[in-house]
């Protein structure tokens, strides 16, 4: 069942961003659906509807870009009750920190030992 | 008349040269091209090197198809796609002849036929040497997105033709002639879609082939073919239509580079564009038909999308263009 | 004989082709969903060697974009996307995918302003967002006094 849920909602979740390229013919593009996705789960996530998907759906909810903003917003909300401010500002990126480092050091090692095809 | 140029003496083709890319090498006019680079690199570690390359290759083989001397052309004329036309820019450091670097987009290798054919039938050149390039992965970098990132394209987008083309004119004798030319104006048709050129550029063609036909008073069956540079399957679909709502049918006569370069199995998308698209196809094809008689009178009409990133990110419309050409072998 | 604008342009949208837009979605759903179920069965994996929620989560993510960093260097992810669409580009391979290939493709300018600052072109914008709808949420719920 959880199975069958992750890829329903994730699915889902990716027709969304299909729709926002085809319906305009592409003025949309990746960029800005990566952008538009992880706005739209920080949102989501502050009123936390984002966590029951999570629950529900799994790495359906997680994979997907929303998961990201999801993330930070998590952050910024948990920080903010441990730490204050100070928390409010640093907590997204603490909770982000490893996809991103990971990101940053296979992208640079990527581009160091591989030629673009073209 | 206004747009266009009759000449008295007509200046001549000496000689042509064309190098194609891996995708063009596959498509259905592979054997017309004089060689087909294998690899979008050519041995060299960047496309840009890779471009400018061929570039000065084919310059120097449509010399010697010509058997013409590097010192005996008065002039370079030749752009490409890129920033500052910098591949152009290479070439003619290489080769030493005196340059006038052209941009017009995908209608550049027209506008150097045009200015070419100028020079020579004003007295001002013996000899020129006129020459484009354009590279796929060099344009799709610089116009839109890094080749492997991953995106999806529009049923309209055009595949960039990888190629270099170059073309000796001379004053004299020689098989084929240009007869005539036709330089179009910049347009602006309200046209914001940067992935669908060729709908972009279809007004030029058609505004450039009317004011052809009305300045020089020829019959519209007066060429045997007639091409346009790149404005692919739908919008050639497009100036059909037009064409159609003012009573004139071109029929068969009337084809597109970007159409005739690849096959439409090779997910081309609409199909070519670039500047080697209608440089590859003239040069390539349909000066190879003249010189064996097989037809006679030729019109090629050279488009252009005078678009740049920036623009296009600020939300402006394309300007186009279009020239056109007369090429005659008797 | 000059053509109208307007007339024209009606005349373009005639004819030119849409996007096949159910195809597309149905394949973005295939592959979308696809995604996340492998990630479900590594996470089901991870949680059965004992690693909290939270972690198998980041892992399967990290496992993710490490798969997407070599499919991208290796020319494949492109063409994937080509036929999947935002299958392949709302999970976060595909995030992946846009921070390393014009690092990859830009390498050749250097490694402080190629790599280095080619990395963020997308990501750049994902992070800004994300960082300033976060901050504005947890803003308005402290205003709502729900936090």
């Amino acid at each position: 069942m959880d199975f069958l849920l992750s890829f329903l909602v994730g699915g889902v979740i990716c027709v969304i961003g299909q729709l926002m390229m085809d319906l305009t013919s592409f003025r949309v593009t990746p960029a800005h659906v990566l952008v538009s996705f992880v706005t739209a789960g920080a949102f989501i996530s502050g009123f936390g509807v984002y966590d029951k998907l999570v629950e529900l759906a799994g790495t359906g909810a997680t994979l997907p870009l929303t998961g990201f903003g999801h993330l930070l917003t998590q952050g910024a909300i948990e920080g903010f009750k441990q730490k204050g401010i100070l928390g409010l500002l640093g907590g997204g990126i603490t909770n982000t920190a490893t996809g991103i480092s990971v990101a940053v050091v296979a992208g640079y090692i990527i581009a160091l030992f591989f030629k673009p095809k073209g | 008349m206004r747009q266009t140029r009759e000449f008295a003496n007509p200046p001549v083709v000496l000689g042509y040269a064309t190098i194609a890319g891996p995708k063009e090498g596959e498509g259905p006019l592979a054997a017309y091209f004089d060689k087909v680079i294998n690899n979008l690199y050519y041995y060299e570690d960047t496309w840009e090197k890779a471009e400018q390359k061929m570039f000065l290759e084919v310059a120097e083989m449509a010399l010697q198809k010509a058997s013409v001397k590097k010192e005996e052309v008065d002039f370079f004329l030749a752009g490409d796609l890129l920033n500052q036309i910098i591949s152009a820019n290479f070439a003619a450091k290489s080769l030493g002849i005196p340059f006038f670097g052209l941009y017009n987009a995908c209608a550049t290798f027209y506008e150097g036929l045009i200015l070419g054919a100028m020079l020579i039938a004003g007295g001002f050149a013996k000899k020129v040497l006129v020459g484009v390039s354009s590279h796929y992965a060099t344009v799709e970098r610089q116009y839109r997105n890094p080749t492997e990132q991953g995106v999806q394209k529009t049923p309209t987008s055009q595949w960039t033709v990888t190629g270099a083309a170059a073309v000796v004119l001379g004053d004299g004798e020689g098989k084929i002639k240009i007869p005539r030319v036709t330089v179009g104006k910049a347009l602006d048709y309200d046209m914001f879609d940067p992935s669908d050129m060729g709908g972009a550029m279809v007004p030029a063609a058609f505004d450039t082939l009317l004011v052809h036909f009305k300045e020089t008073g020829l019959v519209y069956d007066y060429y045997d073919l007639m091409l346009t540079g790149d404005l692919a399957r739908f919008g050639q679909q497009i100036l059909v239509k037009l064409l159609q709502e003012n009573n004139i049918n071109f029929g068969q006569r009337l084809n597109d580079c970007g159409i005739m370069i690849y096959r439409p199995e090779q997910q081309v998308n609409a199909g070519g564009s670039g500047t080697a698209c209608s440089a590859l196809v003239t040069a390539g094809y349909v000066f190879n038909e003249l010189s064996q008689g097989k037809i006679h009178k030729f019109l090629g009409i050279g488009t252009g999308a005078l678009l740049s990133q920036v623009t296009t990110q600020q939300g402006m419309a394309i300007p186009v263009i279009a020239h056109a050409v007369a090429f005659e072998s008797y | 004989m000059a053509i109208d604008k307007n007339e024209y342009q009606k005349t373009v949208e005639k004819i030119k082709p849409r996007p096949p837009v159910l195809k597309n979605c149905v394949l973005a759903f295939l592959m979308g969903g696809f995604v996340c179920f492998l990630g479900e069965v590594l996470f089901h994996f991870l949680r059965g060697y004992g690693l909290s929620e939270k972690d198998s989560y980041t892992v399967v993510s990290v496992v993710f974009i490490l798969i997407s960093a070599v499919l991208t260097g290796t020319g494949i992810y492109d063409d994937l996307v080509r036929i999947f669409g935002a299958g392949l580009i709302v999970p976060i391979t595909g995030f992946a995918n846009s921070m390393v290939s014009p690092a990859l493709e830009h390498k050749q300018e250097g490694l402080v302003l190629g790599v280095g600052a080619k990395l963020f072109t997308v990501a750049g914008p994902v992070v800004i967002y994300g960082i300033l709808s976060s901050l504005i949420v947890a803003i308005i719920l402290r205003g709502l006094g729900k936090l």
